[in-house]
């Protein structure tokens, strides 16, 4: 993506094109082609980072199909979703995590602004925030290796909110690459079933999202 | 949600229960399957309410009217009955029944764009809504203000896959700029006025309302919103209308340094209604102006400064001016592919002033060094007094040069060059002709490919909102509807349809409608007996493969004769004007049968993928 694409942009020389017909203009549109200028930037740096958007929508029929439907439509790639209420009962707050460089993801932001329901969107990617999400996750368990599971939890700062004679519910919560750890330390005991809610993030500070929503 | 029944006259059914069926409907006696069965009772029967009192079809046609609506486009059907039980009511509004509702989307968007105004397109539930898609499509690509209003099923009956019931809501969620769904007749109030304000307002775009039959039919006294109200409902919807002051300063300095700049003029321009600013900003600073295809008619092409239409099939002088430039001014446009081509040999010496209300524009597709978000007109108005007075003589060398490659390119061209001179009826002349005889002043609606692009380029267009056409959907069929729309919209201007057999033939049922609603479109068809641009390609690009290019015709004489259309035919280049003046004499809609050179291409081209400056002047065939 950094490097500049030899896609056929040097001028065409098959004869056709005007810039070969030498001499008929004193123009930089006339030079030859060895001297052609460098390609034109694309947008954006092509540097592809994380980056988590917060989306303050109203709560109206349809607006998390809108949301889905624009990203799809508009060929974003999303890592995960998470709605839920805010303490005002007629908006949502969308958490969105996906990959992009810094001009995909202000298209994101642009696009999303588009739409009628859309309050606000904010990029979270370059501030100090909490960003957790939550992991339930049904391990396999026999009596054998119970206990060791139960230790593994706690060095995550996990818990058992179930268990049964062949299986335990490990509920975890942190940042997204505490979770992949603790799952990943879960895996060699058998994962039978694994839900994550996807991440939701909040600023630190005093800075409020929902107080600078622009209405 | 359960429900148990036996089989009746099954002797085995006493002691061997048939197995609980499992459904999604309520049990018996509940107020859910009352509901529904209700609802599938006035299916069926089509009932009639017994008193008339306001109901919710009536706030569809008050709305309409509030919202200055004088005519739409529909097409009646089961759900949407009860409107056209109550339409009589409301002689202002004046319905045209279409022949196809995809007829009356593009008759909506064709009254839109020469009026400005908002069009109002009408379809029953089902294949009525779908066939409205292509239309609200095309309004969508090229930011037509549009509401479509679709009826649908009695909301007891949604989901339940009922008669003529489609997702309809789901299918325009992605290509409007808002959609609703309407299950209750008290609503109605508040969404019309939305859905008016919305399509309207800042970039414009299409809504669509779909309204369940039973809203169209519930009493209501839900009072008509303002405006205002209308406002403070719609948190989310701020368009920005003016430019950054800073952004201004920056884009006047830019102006200062520049030798070569160059504006490029969009459609933006014209939803603006800025184009005495447009003009008074390039007068003051002596920069010529190009536009794209839609924003063809923000300029007019007798000024001085007019230099041209730009991109794959526009004027080479115009893409070299682009290509040579070292400032673009580009004014409510996009960038769209057929604009820069190759976006990275686009302009390579170019800084780039990119002017647009929507800021998702900016830096979509090109990267650009000033960008300003808002109103093509309120920009240009606070932007004018920062720049320097700049008199012709000043840019002197830079505009004759531009001057000298305008003169080449005109000459060099297929036109210029008086291939039509030996009797051959190529459509460039005839496009010139027509743009003539109507001395530059009537409404000129292209249809999409070669005929598209002749009539941008030889028409001649004195005035804005003269040019129709479907630029960013590129919807074949579009010319013959959209005209009917617009020549309603302006009915003191002579509207002329330019269509190919190919487009022609997708819609030209809508022919009876000209003659039922006495719409006095005259129609141009280039009958070259191909899909032109087709065939074109497929002689260019895929070395003269030519599949499905040709196309067989009715005799399109005898087929306006049997909608009662006058037709006129004209084979060579001497009967072009007699056939013109003959259709104009009518009063009425005619349509003129151009039989014009079957194999006539369309150049410059830029061949896909390309850059404005590999543009293709002529074909002999491929090189070795």
């Amino acid at each position: 993506m950094s490097q500049p694409a030899q896609d056929g942009g040097a001028p065409s020389t098959n004869g056709k094109a005007p810039g070969a017909k030498a001499g008929l203009a004193p123009g930089p549109a006339s030079s030859p082609a060895h001297s052609a200028p460098p390609p034109r930037a694309l947008p954006g740096s092509g540097e592809i980072n994380r980056h988590v958007l917060v989306a303050i929508v109203l709560n109206r029929p349809g607006v998390l199909n809108r949301v889905a439907s624009l990203m799809r439509a508009r060929n974003f790639n999303i890592e995960s979703l998470s709605v839920s209420h805010t303490d005002q009962p007629d908006v949502s707050r969308m958490t969105i995590t996906l990959r992009g460089d810094d001009v995909a993801v202000e298209q994101v932001s642009k696009q999303l602004y588009r739409l009628i329901d859309v309050l606000k969107v904010q990029d979270f990617a370059s501030e100090p925030t909490v960003e957790h999400e939550l992991a339930l996750i049904k391990v396999r368990a026999t009596d054998a290796n119970r206990a060791e599971i139960v230790k593994v939890a706690e060095l995550y700062r996990a818990r058992l909110v179930d268990i049964t004679e062949g299986s335990v519910i490990v509920e975890a919560a942190g940042s997204e690459s505490e979770i992949d750890a603790i799952v990943a330390l879960l895996r060699s005991y058998g994962i039978k079933e694994l839900v994550r809610t996807g991440t939701v993030v909040m600023a630190r500070g005093s800075a409020s999202i929902e107080e600078a929503i622009k209405r | 949600m359960t429900i148990t029944k036996g089989q009746p006259g099954q002797p085995s059914a006493a002691q061997d229960p048939a197995p609980a069926r499992h459904g999604h409907v309520p049990n018996d006696g509940t107020a859910g399957a009352a509901a529904i069965e209700k609802a599938r009772i006035a299916m069926l029967r089509d009932t009639k309410p017994l008193k008339r009192s306001r109901i919710g079809a009536d706030v569809v046609c008050e709305a309409l009217l509030r919202q200055g609506v004088d005519v739409f486009f529909g097409y009646p059907g089961g759900v949407v009955l009860p409107l056209y039980d109550v339409l009589g009511d409301y002689p202002e509004l004046r319905h045209v029944l279409v022949r196809h509702e995809q007829g009356g989307a593009h008759a909506a968007d064709g009254y839109a764009r020469v009026t400005g105004r908002v069009g109002v397109c009408l379809g029953t539930s089902g294949p009525g809504a779908t066939n409205l898609v292509t239309g609200i499509g095309t309004a969508l690509l090229d930011s037509i203000p549009m509401v479509a209003i679709t009826g649908n099923v009695p909301g007891a009956l949604i989901g339940k896959d009922a008669f003529q019931e489609i997702d309809i809501n789901g299918i325009t969620l992605p290509m409007t700029k808002h959609n609703y769904l309407v299950r209750d007749a008290d609503e109605l109030p508040r969404v019309f006025a939305e859905a008016f304000h919305i399509a309207r307002t800042g970039r414009p775009g299409p809504v669509h309302i779909d309204i369940t039959k039973d809203a169209l039919q519930q009493e209501t006294s839900a009072q008509h919103p303002t405006e205002a109200e209308v406002i403070a409902g719609l948190p989310g919807f701020r368009p920005n209308f003016e430019g950054h002051p800073r952004q201004l300063k920056l884009a006047a300095a830019e102006i200062a340094k520049s030798k070569r700049p160059i504006i490029l003029a969009g459609h933006g321009v014209l939803h603006a209604e800025a184009w005495a600013d447009l003009l008074e900003f390039a007068e003051k600073t002596s920069i010529p102006v190009a536009w794209t295809l839609l924003g063809i008619g923000a300029m007019p092409e007798d000024h001085p400064l007019a230099y041209g239409f730009v991109g794959m099939h526009g004027w080479k002088h115009v893409n070299r001016a682009i290509q040579s430039a070292d400032l673009l001014i580009a004014i409510g446009m996009r960038f769209d592919d057929r604009v820069t081509g190759n976006v990275r040999t686009f302009a390579p010496y170019a800084r780039i002033v990119h002017v647009d209300i929507d800021p998702a524009e900016i830096g979509k597709n090109v990267a650009v060094e000033v960008p300003i978000v808002g109103d093509a007109g309120r920009v240009l108005r606070a932007l004018t007094p920062l720049v320097e007075p700049t008199p012709l003589a000043t840019r002197a060398e830079y505009l004759d040069e531009l001057a000298a490659w305008k003169t080449e390119s005109e000459a060099s061209s297929w036109h210029g060059s008086g291939a039509w001179r030996e009797g051959v009826l190529t459509a460039d002349f005839v496009t010139e002709r027509i743009g003539a005889l109507t001395d530059h002043r009537a409404t000129y609606v292209a249809d999409v490919g070669q005929n598209q692009m002749w009539l941008a380029r030889y028409t001649g267009f004195r005035l804005p909102n003269s040019h129709v056409s479907s630029g960013g959907l590129g919807t074949m069929g579009f010319a013959l509807p959209a005209a009917m729309g617009a020549a309603l919209g302006r009915p003191d201007r002579e509207t002329w349809a330019i269509v190919g057999d190919g487009g022609l033939q997708m819609t030209s049922q809508e022919l009876m409608t000209l003659v039922q609603d006495r719409i006095p479109v005259k129609i141009a068809l280039f009958d070259n007996k191909k899909l032109g641009m087709i065939r074109q390609w497929q002689e260019i690009i895929y070395a003269g493969n030519y599949h499905s290019a040709h196309l067989l015709g009715p005799d399109f004489a005898k087929l306006a004769d049997a909608y009662g259309i006058p037709a006129f035919r004209a084979r060579t280049p001497d009967e072009v004007d007699p056939a013109i003046e003959a259709a104009q004499a009518v009063d009425g809609p005619a349509l003129i049968w151009f039989e014009i050179a079957e194999t006539q291409n369309i150049f410059p081209m830029m061949p896909p993928g390309k850059g404005l400056t590999d543009l293709i002047e002529k074909w002999d065939g491929p090189e070795e």
